[in-house]
């Protein structure tokens, strides 16, 4: 079983558009959606849930006003500012217990909270792991790993050949989750100069973690110039290629119908190109 | 007043709004709170006049004092640490810089040492001053830079902050404490999915919030929907135009070319205004 991840740096180059096509495509893949704060992939996918799991995230310190003695030694001590006037702000605690231990009337208590739900579906593409984060919560990275986790059993279940995993925009804590234990990162990229520069943050960060890069430029026509910049950097640096997809307004009617765009209008300039890549990308993973 | 641009989805235009309301009112100051991937510097090319690392506390044991009881590990809830007899080990990457594991030491044995895990820059370009963050390549932790970024926000004047993609925590560092979110959409499935994500996070933090549908024109009615259902304003829309893409694509502010849409920022912002009262 191989794994490759769908990154970008920048946000919204059209990974989710991309991973969609591949799993219409694939014929023998798990996907997992691992942009857990954003997440899109199940709109193109429609997955049906068998199965939703509660993700426990970190604890939560919560001040009993009965006992708590108004001492401000926890106010003191936190250096994250979660605690006001003897409440703690459960949008910026972040569970790090400091509070908990150090309060000299043990007035704090540590619960449990649940902050977010991963889920396994069936697609009619194949078996698929997403969740949902708790909007505004700290950790998408071991929601990210939790994921992760369930793709590759469900993999294993499955005897499949491929976990496509849809990443996260960035590089900080969910991308980086998302890379463990991946062979391979196709970055797609968009032929401007913020791609660019997000581009060469995003390989540096393939580089940190050994994986191996593959690039793809989305809306390649936008900027033909920026396009060879691209295609020349990549060659500069041993970056392989996989291809170049048009702008192609039948992605976001697709969008709209909540498929894939190969499935939608397979002809079309865009269904095209993603087909050449998937190719392109099957070759280098040698699946 | 403190004006930051937000998204939830990414790509939606985020980036492009900040520069172009910053350039056509004269904001002050404009803080790049994507550090992950901060942009604003390709459009406004700044000269850099001052720059600082950013440094988080790590623990450091103290060999001579630590006698392996355990209690640094099992109280860090990063796994930070590590004790099996006679090996302690700390994995700085991990670390959250709670201070906790030094205050539950009995020994007296850890202490705390600066680690770098990124820088911010300052500079001047077109009249504005321009703040932003970049987080160290393989580093995890985006929010001490975005708080690194805020501290240095002008008491005074118009601040304008681009936050980072998503509804996580470092959205709700960027978005915490500013007068008003300008949510940044694309009239499509995605935009909407992720604009319901985001808004839900901006009420919570108490932000009052309007909308700019970005690439209007392409997709469907939804987004404008949800906004009316909720009550929030849709102040500016955009549309979808091969010019705006090319000189986005080139690194150049739509509004330096198209100055006709300058006014329309200004009215944007005396919206935003009134609004934020």
């Amino acid at each position: 079983m191989k794994q490759m991840t769908i990154l970008s740096g920048k946000g919204g180059t059209g990974k989710t558009t991309i991973t969609a096509s591949f799993a219409a495509l694939s014929e023998n893949a798990v996907f997992a959606d691992c942009d857990v704060d954003a997440s899109n992939l199940h709109l193109l996918l429609n997955p049906e849930v068998k199965k939703t799991i509660d993700f426990m995230g970190l604890k939560m310190a919560v001040i009993d006003p009965e006992r708590c003695t108004r001492c401000g030694l926890c106010m003191e001590l936190c250096r994250f500012n979660a605690i006001e006037d003897y409440r703690v702000d459960p949008i910026h605690c972040e569970g790090y217990k400091v509070c908990v231990v150090n309060c000299p009337v043990e007035a704090i208590d540590f619960v449990d909270r649940v902050c977010g739900h991963a889920y396994i579906s069936e697609t009619r593409y194949g078996p698929m792991s997403h969740a949902r984060l708790t909007p505004g919560m700290e950790n998408s990275g071991k929601l990210v790993t939790l994921v992760r986790q369930n793709a590759q059993r469900l993999a294993e279940e499955h005897g499949s050949e491929l976990v496509l995993v849809d990443g996260p925009p960035g590089i900080g804590c969910p991308a980086i989750a998302s890379l463990s234990n991946v062979e391979y990162s196709l970055i797609v990229v968009e032929p401007t100069l913020s791609g660019i520069h997000d581009l060469k943050r995003a390989l540096g960060l393939l580089r940190h973690f050994d994986v191996e890069p593959l690039v793809c430029v989305n809306k390649y026509d936008l900027n033909t110039d920026n396009t060879d910049e691209i295609t020349r950097y990549c060659k500069e640096n041993g970056v392989a290629m996989v291809g170049c997809v048009p702008f192609d307004p039948e992605v976001t009617k697709a969008m709209v119908q909540g498929q894939p765009v190969v499935e939608y209008r397979p002809k079309s300039p865009a269904s095209a190109a993603i087909a050449d890549v998937w190719a392109e990308t099957r070759t280098q993973l040698g699946v | 007043m403190k004006v930051v641009v937000a998204s939830g989805k990414g790509g939606t235009g985020k980036t492009s709004v900040a520069v172009n309301l910053a350039l056509s009112v004269g904001a002050e100051q404009v803080l790049d709170c994507d550090v992950e991937e901060p942009n604003i510097h390709i459009f406004l090319e700044p000269e850099v006049t001052e720059s600082q690392p950013v440094e988080l506390l790590v623990p450091r044991i103290i060999e001579e004092r630590c006698t392996y009881c355990r209690k640094c590990a099992e109280f860090c809830q990063y796994n930070a640490l590590f004790v099996a007899g006679e090996t302690a080990m700390v994995f700085p990457e991990l670390c959250h810089s709670c201070g906790g594991c030094k205050l539950v030491c009995p020994e007296d044995a850890i202490e705390e040492v600066p680690r770098m895990i990124g820088k911010i820059f300052k500079g001047h370009a077109h009249g504005v001053e321009l703040v932003y963050g970049e987080l160290n390549i393989g580093e995890p932790l985006a929010v001490p830079i975005i708080s690194e970024v805020k501290e240095q926000a002008r008491r005074e004047g118009l601040v304008i902050l681009d936050a980072p993609p998503g509804s996580a925590c470092p959205v709700v560092e960027a978005v915490h404490g500013s007068d008003f979110c300008l949510m940044v959409t694309e009239p499509t499935p995605f935009g909407l999915h992720d604009l319901e994500v985001a808004t839900t996070v901006v009420k919570q933090l108490g932000v009052p919030m309007g909308v700019v549908v970005n690439f209007a024109g392409i997709g469907d009615r939804g987004v404008y929907e949800f906004c009316e259902q909720q009550g929030i304003p849709v102040l500016m829309e955009i549309p979808f135009d091969r010019k705006i893409a090319e000189l986005y694509s080139r690194g150049v502010p739509f509004t330096e070319e198209m100055t006709e849409w300058r006014p329309r920022f200004q009215k944007l912002l005396d919206e935003m205004e009134v609004l934020a009262r």
